[in-house]
């Protein structure tokens, strides 16, 4: 059971959307308790913290839920606000790290396809999802994180579907470094961090996962 | 706070830009509005949004903000002390309008769109029953947010009331074209209540088009883009 006050994170083990918190908490030194979900079967508590869609991540803090990966990054920025900021102070600089990181979700819709499709729809997705990369990779340039030097809200959105890459690239026959090699590096540098590294789930395991769910569900 | 001249590429009848120039209204913002050709996208659009091509895009001096919910957010931050607040100031208060924002873009569009693309019977009902179960997650959100006071945002119109309000002229129209009732005073009654105190508020009153216009835009592109038959 957690602590009073001390905040509980609902997961599952993959889930990038469900690391995006994990890496927030972790870099806000925020002790939680992590729950992991059976996605399969469903708790009470999770069906009862997110009832409107049912999925994680959620973050139950002080009796309150708080649902929506996005909406609990901003969350934890907020209500710990301490030395490390994980959105700038300034409101365009804020304005362009929400819409990046709203962008980061279409690469998760992508992705999807990418693996439960075959045939054209895959190319099509394969297509959308190198179209996506190159505009990040864009963005990017050669800085080091997305806003610079300092490590933030669009990174912590992005980086957990960079151990997805491997899975992408195994399904749908192409290399991410081959066409968005400073992706590749930033990703790297990324992983450098704790935070990263103990979130993020190995890409082998992910590919296991994708082949178990494509099994199981009988995505061709 | 920044500085500099505001200006506002839109399209008359979309929700997401409506929702954007009621918020500037509500702040008492003054800015030039550019309406935009979808069809012909000029330079403009292409320049500051070179990612979607799509409307609203603020410009505000030399900054560009593009996606409406970025927008309204960049409003409440850039000018927190002009105005009513948008979004409240608790954190968690602030999580949940979040959270309803994107429930309301997720489900709302695509249930008025599906409605007004349907060739079938079935298709439409369908997706009147999304549309009816989204409302009624709304009602119930209502409830919480607005706490016995008028609006999502209490007292004051705000982020979530102008980002449903952005539907409610679609939602009506929709109504006529499907002839279905939507937005049921039955199944929905504190939103239908909350949509009468909205629409007579001054921000959505200098800025909603009527129903008759948007019914008579959602029927042409109706026949036109979307070559559904006009049986109705």
């Amino acid at each position: 059971m957690a602590t009073s006050n001390g905040p509980v994170l609902l997961s599952f083990w993959v889930s990038p959307v469900s690391q995006r918190v994990r890496i927030a908490l972790a870099e806000k030194g925020v002790k939680y308790e992590y729950k992991e979900e059976d996605l399969f079967n469903k708790s009470e508590l999770l069906l009862k913290s997110n009832p409107v869609h049912k999925k994680v991540p959620v973050l139950i803090h002080n009796g309150k839920m708080i649902c929506e990966s996005l909406v609990i990054m901003e969350y934890i920025d907020e209500v710990w606000p301490g030395k490390v900021k994980i959105l700038p102070s300034d409101p365009y600089q804020r304005a362009q790290a929400r819409f990046w990181a709203d962008f980061s979700n279409k690469v998760c819709e992508c992705g999807h396809r990418l693996w439960q499709k075959s045939g054209e729809e895959q190319e099509a997705a394969k297509k959308d999802m190198i179209e996506k990369l190159k505009l990040i990779e864009t963005e990017l340039g050669d800085k080091k994180y997305f806003s610079g030097d300092v490590f933030g809200f669009i990174d912590i959105a992005l980086v957990p579907f960079t151990s997805w890459f491997y899975t992408y690239e195994t399904c749908a026959n192409f290399s991410i470094e081959e066409v968005t090699p400073k992706i590749v590096a930033w990703a790297k540098r990324c992983l450098q961090r704790e935070s990263v590294a103990k979130s993020l789930s190995e890409p082998g395991k992910v590919y296991e996962f994708v082949c178990f769910l494509k099994k199981r569900f009988g995505f061709e | 706070m920044a500085e500099g001249e505001l200006k506002l590429l839109g399209l008359w009848y979309s929700p997401f830009v409506l929702r954007v120039r009621m918020m500037l209204e509500q702040k008492g913002l003054s800015y030039e509005y550019l309406e935009q050709d979808l069809s012909n996208k000029r330079e403009l659009l292409l320049k500051h949004n070179p990612i979607y091509k799509k409307v609203p895009v603020l410009i505000h001096g030399d900054r560009v903000i593009c996606e409406s919910l970025v927008i309204l957010e960049y409003i409440d931050e850039n000018w927190s002390g002009t105005g009513p607040c948008v979004l409240p100031a608790d954190p968690y208060e602030r999580a949940v309008s979040r959270f309803w924002a994107v429930y309301i873009d997720d489900k709302l569009l695509t249930s008025i769109i599906g409605i007004l693309k349907a060739v079938t019977e079935e298709e439409k009902a369908e997706n009147i029953v999304d549309i009816h179960a989204a409302l009624e997650m709304l009602e119930e959100s209502f409830k919480k947010c607005s706490a016995g006071k008028s609006f999502f945002g209490g007292d004051y119109i705000g982020f979530l009331d102008v980002t449903l309000g952005s539907y409610l002229v679609g939602i009506r129209a929709a109504e006529r074209i499907s002839e279905s009732k939507l937005l049921d005073e039955t199944m929905v009654p504190l939103l239908v209540d909350w949509e009468n105190r909205f629409l007579a508020a001054d921000c959505a009153k200098k800025t909603l088009p009527s129903v008759e216009r948007v019914e008579e835009q959602a029927r042409m592109i109706r026949g036109t883009r979307w070559k559904v038959a006009s049986a109705n």
